[in-house]
């Protein structure tokens, strides 16, 4: 399966050969679990591991949820109370699920982070990076429906801002927005679809996650120094790497173990942190809520929508040169997807020929002012749409854009990168030298 | 390497500041209450319970409901833990409407410990099973959610601020005349004209708010003889209110610790298996 030189499977007993003649599943689980992986993997690398667990415990969680919820208007809000009061453990399973969603898109965006510094985007690995993408996606779109799911005041007025943003387009979007409705108001066919599409969905992301997975262990596994592991001979593979199992998995167990006490310390003692006090009233069509304000995690790129206002020049050049078709807040809307499409595009977009960020001496600066810039557009995702918080979303917006459109091309041109290790092999011994040797200098940071 | 933590831990700190958001319409001031069950180790006031359901039972309930709380459940340990003859007296003082009797066409009977306390929503008063976690008492700074973090989400707080808010009419709205009663912890009542200054600042906290002052100072007497001004009691039923809302509160506090001792213990193993293992190849042996 995978392109670096490996140890195959080799059954023993005649159980195993004849299982591995039938179908041959233990050669495949031999080589998943033992995968020839970069030594050098730092603290950055844990995070699909983390991502697996909290798909499994949002799984897990939410299946025991739906055999006490009730999709009805009328007793969604109140089913999520039995939960939380009568059902066995049901305040802990019910709490473990919303806030996994937390945990869930804190894991993602220090992973895709971790790929846009690493340059894990770049050839070979780009339909690994293009897979991410699309979990990304239909993660943003299972925990938006999970969130109506509770029926509170929240989920009924943001259901109506959320899919209102498919009414912007141009001519079809009403039709859109009735469709995904199945009503021409938020009601119980929206209620009803999205659960059931909330409960579809996890499993298609678990399929991607397969295929996230088999993709990357056959190009084998991105590293901080972006040195490919050498494929010249098994020998040479072996002083890049270490199987997975047992190296990886502690690794990763441990990291996962310290981001649990952190998650479990969340839930236990202030489990409604992250969440918004008006989803505990019930759904009223005839009260908006104040201030409409979706989770954390949706707030960069929220940010970005209500960016792009009608006094902004660029959107009124482009409602003029397209007679009025793109008016700002089908612009916004736009915007708010293109963020998405040009983090995907990534791949395309970087010309560097240095992967790893850790030898771009220019790079490394814009990516440190890209995660401030996302970190600000988090902030200002939440806050009132009035000076001086217009100006700096749109600044922070700009700065997205520009930094996939256009910093990530030119730098490739300009930037004179530092020379990588020849090896991983160099690279690892310089981090860990042996003992009594002095020979081998301090990497540099 | 250093930079890539550095960069996550404020990545990590950052979400963990963008709690909630400011909400306030009117500017408000919501005092923190030291309660007996903040903070990690804090645990309800059984005797503050009972009070507040007192003051439920004899003020609240006349307009407000309590529809998702079943009134076994004052039984409950970790809540009021009322013993079990006086949880079956006291939902004999409740008439629930029953489906079931008259040959289907339903009837009113008094209630059993197994009913709901009965929603009342002929008033317009909002039901009050999740108000202590429907509001929150604190915001900010700066939407960065801080204050949260520190206080906690402040719903009993607000309460307590609620019921405690009433004053006299400020000056500016004596020509006004203003529907409801003036409350310097509402945020989202009527406000009159006259008390905006130039710049469109209230010149006053709080707003209007339709409900009537419930409490006085001394309005219950308490079988404990325990203090029974105004502000005692709207922390009482702000306490009571807290275990409405969040009747496991102990239960998961609980777990949240053990889980945490646990996995901390998790992960020193892990940790200490992860230094061993990977030993020979950093060549530190």
């Amino acid at each position: 399966m995978s392109g670096i030189p490996h140890d195959h499977y080799e059954p023993k007993t005649n159980l195993e050969k004849g299982m591995e003649a039938r179908l041959p599943i233990l050669g495949l689980l031999y080589t998943t679990i033992m995968a020839p992986t970069p030594k050098n993997l730092n603290w950055m690398w844990i995070w699909g591991i983390v991502l697996t667990f909290t798909l499994a415990l949002q799984i897990i969680t939410g299946i025991v949820l739906v055999m006490h919820y009730t999709p009805h208007v009328d007793m969604a809000f109140a089913s999520i109370e039995h939960i939380m009061r009568d059902v066995n453990g049901g305040h802990m399973i019910r709490y473990f699920h919303m806030n996994g969603a937390s945990l869930f898109f804190l894991a993602v965006y220090a992973h895709i982070f971790r790929g846009l510094y690493y340059g894990s985007y770049k050839a070979p690995r780009e339909v690994t990076w293009i897979i991410g993408m699309l979990i990304y996606l239909l993660m943003m779109g299972t925990a938006f429906m999970g969130y109506v799911l509770p029926w509170g005041q929240m989920s009924f007025h943001g259901t109506a801002v959320i899919t209102g943003l498919f009414g912007a387009i141009p001519f079809i979007g009403e039709s859109i927005q009735t469709w995904l409705l199945g009503a021409g108001a938020v009601g119980q066919p929206a209620l009803n679809r999205f659960f059931s599409l909330h409960y579809l969905m996890p499993f298609i992301i678990a399929g991607l996650v397969i295929l996230h997975i088999w993709a990357f262990h056959h190009t084998g596994n991105n590293n901080p120094t972006g040195v490919e592991v050498r494929r010249t001979s098994k020998e040479d593979a072996k002083k890049d790497t270490l199987p997975f199992w047992p190296y990886f998995v502690i690794k990763d167990l441990f990291a996962l173990a310290v981001i649990l006490v952190v998650f479990m310390a969340v839930v236990g003692f202030m489990p409604n942190y992250l969440g918004h006090p008006d989803n505990y009233i019930p759904a009223n069509a005839l009260a908006t809520p104040a201030h409409i304000v979706p989770e954390w995690y949706f707030l960069p790129f929220y940010a970005i929508l209500r960016a792009f206002t009608a006094d902004v020049w660029v959107v009124q050049i482009v409602q003029f040169l397209s007679f009025g078709i793109i008016d700002a807040k089908f612009f916004g809307v736009l915007a708010m997807f293109g963020a998405i499409a040009v983090m995907a595009l990534a791949p395309w977009l970087d010309t560097s020929s240095v992967r790893s960020g850790r030898y771009r001496p220019m790079f490394k600066w814009w990516f440190a002012l890209l995660v401030v810039d996302f970190i600000l557009l988090m902030w200002v995702g939440a806050r009132p749409t009035e000076f001086p918080y217009d100006w700096i979303s749109l600044i922070a917006s700009t700065y997205w854009f520009a930094y996939f459109l256009v910093i990530l091309p030119l730098l490739g041109v300009i930037e004179k990168p530092d020379t990588p290790p020849a090896t991983i092999e160099d690279d690892f011994n310089a981090h860990y030298p042996a003992k009594g040797s002095t020979a081998a200098a301090k990497p540099a940071e | 390497m250093t930079m890539f933590r550095k960069l996550t831990l404020s990545a990590v700190a950052a979400v963990s500041l963008l709690g909630t958001q400011a909400a306030a319409e009117g500017d408000v001031h919501i005092k923190d209450v030291d309660f007996s069950f903040d903070g990690m180790f804090g645990a309800f006031d059984q005797m503050q319970l009972q009070r507040g359901l007192q003051i439920y039972t004899e003020i609240c309930s006349a307009c407000h409901g309590l529809e998702h709380v079943a009134i076994r459940t004052l039984g409950d340990e970790g809540g009021p833990a009322l013993p079990e003859d006086q949880v079956f007296a006291y939902a004999e003082y409740y008439e629930v409407f029953d489906q079931a009797l008259f040959d289907g066409e339903g009837d009113f009977r008094p209630a059993t410990p197994a009913d709901k306390f009965p929603a009342v929503t002929s008033v317009g008063a909002p039901d009050l099973s999740l108000m202590a976690k429907a509001r929150a008492g604190f915001h900010g700074p700066a939407g960065t959610g801080l204050n949260q973090l520190w206080y906690g989400m402040g719903g009993a707080e607000y309460v307590t601020a609620i019921l405690s808010g009433y004053e006299e009419e400020p000056e500016c709205a004596a020509d006004a005349n203003m529907d409801g009663y003036y409350n310097t912890a509402f945020a989202s009542g009527g406000f009159p004209a006259s008390c905006v200054d130039e710049e469109g600042h209230n010149m006053v906290l709080g707003s209007w708010i339709g409900m009537a002052p419930p409490l006085y100072d001394g309005a219950i007497e308490f079988a404990d003889g325990h203090a029974n001004d105004v502000q005692a009691m709207s922390e009482d039923t702000a306490a009571f209110l807290m275990w409405t809302a969040e009747p496991k509160m102990m239960a998961r506090k609980q777990a949240g610790l053990t889980g945490v001792i646990f996995l901390a213990i998790l992960s020193v193993l892990l940790y200490l298996t992860n230094k061993r293992l990977w030993a020979p190849h950093k060549k530190k042996d």
